[in-house]
């Protein structure tokens, strides 16, 4: 009984997710309501860590196959692109870059400032 | 082949699952950043589907299934979160800013990259949310008029370039607190890079996640801003 608890916790909040996602007018993937809804409960301690800790960690490991059948999905999509490709492709590979450098220094500032007070 | 890839709901997912294995094993072998479990996977199962002739429909309709546990892995998400919480608020304030200014020059920089470009209003909005989660990104190119297939490719080469490049790149910029790489990860490349981050460590995927979910939220509230002046 590892795993049928906290599986099926699991998947009740991810089912509640796509519910509330129905009445919450926003651009938000139910998965993201189900995430807070989660964190909330554990927070509560009405969801112990222990129940869902096993399967969350199969699901997180497993997490990257996941991605796969959309990122092969581009292949389909070469076509569609071919008219915009090189301001597509400079633009997605400098602003993921930026971001990650941006984000990264200014928290890595941030907490070095504190630990230096 | 065709037929009995479009026929199955396992062969897809066999297939994607042996490639990500096959994947995963090379890079415990090669050890560098381009030996990534996904890139490699990718790249393996559209060989494949060159080679026995096999639609991406097809191969679509027996993969879903394992994409279909994207939403549960989402939510298990927060457990890692919840774990660090602690951490989380030691760092309330670096989280804040990191992920703020991450995503909001990444808002500045699609924007100034489309003028240089000139692109249209339509064109700029598809790339506009390319930095969070598929389904987030999705939903705002639709509402603001872009063209969501396109997005949704933009998000994926983010998220494969966040996997594949994000500890260089954080070597290279000398980011060496945990802290500070999971919020850069996740903010950058969402889900993706998150699950990259959740392998460099707790932390950093804690954070990931976090930044994943806060940098969807901005994203939201400022692309519609952006939008109108653009």
């Amino acid at each position: 009984m590892k795993y049928l608890r906290g599986f099926g916790i699991i998947l009740c909040l991810s089912a509640a997710g796509e519910i509330l996602r129905r009445f919450i007018p926003l651009p938000v993937p139910g998965s993201i309501y189900g995430l807070a809804l989660l964190f909330v409960l554990l927070r509560l301690k009405l969801v112990k860590l222990d129940e869902v800790k096993a399967p969350s960690g199969f699901l997180i490991e497993i997490m990257p196959v996941m991605f796969i059948p959309a990122a092969v999905g581009l292949m389909d999509r070469v076509d569609e692109v071919s008219g915009f490709i090189v301001p597509i492709m400079v633009i997605v590979v400098v602003s993921t870059f930026v971001v990650l450098v941006v984000s990264g220094l200014s928290s890595q500032a941030v907490i070095r400032r504190r630990r230096d007070e | 082949m065709n037929e009995i890839f479009a026929s199955s709901a396992l062969l897809g997912t066999v297939l994607s699952l042996l490639c990500y294995y096959i994947g995963a094993k090379i890079k415990t072998r090669a050890k560098t950043a381009i030996a990534n479990p996904l890139l490699i996977s990718v790249i393996l199962v559209i060989v494949f589907l060159s080679l026995f002739r096999i639609d991406y429909a097809s191969y679509q309709a027996s993969a879903k299934y394992i994409s279909w546990f994207l939403t549960p892995a989402t939510v298990a998400l927060a457990v890692p979160l919840y774990e660090q919480l602690e951490r989380l608020r030691r760092n309330l304030a670096a989280v804040v800013i990191g992920v703020g200014m991450g995503t909001f020059s990444g808002i500045l920089t699609i924007f100034l990259l489309s003028k240089l470009f000139g692109l249209e209003k339509a064109e700029f909005v598809t790339l506009l949310p390319k930095s969070v989660t598929t389904a987030i990104g999705i939903a705002v190119s639709e509402e603001l008029g872009g063209y969501p297939s396109l997005t949704a490719a933009a998000i994926v080469i983010t998220g494969i370039l966040g996997n594949v490049c994000a500890e260089g790149a954080c070597r290279v910029f000398r980011i060496t607190e945990p802290v500070a790489k999971g919020l850069a990860i996740g903010t950058a490349s969402h889900a993706i890079g998150t699950s990259k981050a959740m392998e460099i460590g707790k932390t950093e995927g804690a954070m990931s996640s976090l930044a994943l979910v806060l940098s969807g939220i901005i994203t939201v509230a400022g692309a519609s801003i952006i939008t109108n002046i653009y």
